[in-house]
């Protein structure tokens, strides 16, 4: 019983619930950065560890919360957990971290790492919001990835910057498309992977448009 | 004047909060479904915009920067540098902000709060607020400059947003696939909005570029420095 909790705590945000694509959540912080996939990852990564560790921490002092201050006590939470990984970046992946610029500071507005604590942490114990906290970082990282996949093999002919499909410019045969490096290409992909979706799980289309 | 008029356009068109850097997004598809509602939301923004950033911008420069806390405490607190900090600083000005606002506004103008009422508290976890700040930071904007770039960077989301909520109020009576209905068609929109919006890319008010501009039409050279990048 508890098992199968936990696993639907995990598995469920992947497909059938998915932030992005369904719950329309933390989208804002995600985005600018997927024009490759180094930095994809790194910022898949740090949403994971935020999100985990903040639901449990939420979760584990939910009883002593008063709820009139809950959003400002959250955000603390939030925002040390941040501070915490933006010094680990800027030590570790300095180069990275240049690139990702202030979208790190952003996770702490990220509207996932609040719904989370809102909606599940500040109801459930901690090991379950915990899960629930990687589980729904999981399904954003999935959807990051995919559009950092496509973004940078596609604009740029290279994944983790190693040239796989060769460039017309250095003797290959690849015209890059300059599209792809834009911002409204992330919007395009991403609501080309919600249709995919969404075809494939006709429950989750919306009744009116 | 030409330097802050330049910030300004910039934020509102070339830097565009919403559809160059993807933020607040999460409150920019959720509240754009008609268009009265969103025009709300846009001043609360421009309000709160204009009044953070520039509140964060002291905060920066007379407190966390390096050397700052020199002039409070004397001489022993020369070397503290609290940058760090500057994530938790600016989120609880922002909190707060929002909330004296929140008041004020219930105290004194309750006809504008009753308009803006129900977006205020939504205001605090939108990203574009603590974007501005931070860009803020990483710019080294002194206080004017973070005066227009806050006016100018909320009047800029609050443009894009009433143009989606428009945008949707027509798309209601188009045809659009099963599967994209609803949030995938929303962020197609988006992204032919921010197409649209890139072609303000090549714009350069700088006095650097007008200086170019002025030495290369002086030489009468076939191409302008600013066009060179918008391919």
């Amino acid at each position: 019983m508890a098992d199968t909790k936990q696993k639907e705590a995990l598995l469920n945000p992947l497909f059938n619930n998915n932030p992005i694509a369904l719950q329309v959540l933390g989208i804002c912080s995600a985005l600018a950065v997927t024009t490759k996939l180094e930095t994809s990852i790194i910022m898949a990564i740090s949403v994971t560890v935020v999100l985990g560790f903040s639901n449990a921490a939420v979760s584990a002092i939910r009883q002593y919360i008063p709820s009139s201050i809950r959003i400002i006590v959250q955000m603390t939470i939030i925002s040390s957990l941040v501070i915490v990984v933006d010094q680990f970046l800027q030590a570790f992946a300095p180069a990275a971290s240049k690139t990702m610029s202030v979208f790190v500071g952003l996770i702490i507005t990220n509207c996932i790492v609040m719904g989370r604590a809102e909606a599940f942490a500040m109801k459930n114990p901690p090991l379950i919001s915990a899960i629930d906290g990687v589980g729904t970082a999981l399904g954003y990282s999935l959807i990051l990835i995919i559009v950092g996949f496509f973004r940078e093999l596609l604009g740029s002919g290279r994944l983790f910057g190693y040239s796989v499909l060769p460039l017309t410019s250095e003797g290959g045969w690849y015209v890059p498309n300059g599209l792809m490096l834009l911002p409204p290409s992330a919007f395009f992909l991403i609501g080309l992977i919600i249709w995919a979706l969404r075809t494939w799980k006709p429950e989750q289309v919306e009744a009116k448009g | 004047m030409n330097h802050y008029l330049n910030i300004f356009l910039n934020a509102v068109f070339i830097e565009n909060l919403a559809l160059a850097f993807f933020l607040g997004m999460c409150t920019f598809l959720a509240v754009s479904k008609d268009v009265k509602t969103a025009v709300g939301l846009g001043l609360a923004v421009i309000l709160i915009m204009g009044i953070t950033i520039p509140a964060n911008n002291l905060l920066l420069t007379y407190l966390l920067k390096e050397g700052a806390l020199e002039r409070w405490l004397g001489s022993n607190f020369s070397q503290v540098n609290l940058e760090f900090l500057s994530l938790i600083t600016f989120i609880g000005t922002i909190a707060a902000m929002v909330q004296i606002l929140e008041m004020t506004l219930d105290r004194f103008f309750p006809a504008l709060f009753n308009t803006l009422g129900i977006f205020l508290p939504l205001i605090t976890v939108n990203c574009a607020i603590l974007g501005g700040s931070l860009f803020m930071q990483e710019r080294d904007y002194n206080f004017m400059d973070s005066v227009v770039y806050g006016l100018g960077s909320g009047f800029g989301w609050a443009l894009a947003i009433a143009a989606l909520a428009g945008i949707r109020e027509k798309m209601k009576y188009s045809d659009v696939p099963d599967g994209l209905k609803g949030l995938g068609i929303t962020f197609m929109t988006v992204g032919l909005m921010a197409l649209a919006f890139m072609s303000f890319g090549g714009i350069d008010l700088s006095e650097e570029a007008a200086q170019a501009e002025e030495i290369t039409s002086a030489a009468t050279v076939e191409q302008p420095a600013t066009v060179s990048e918008s391919e």
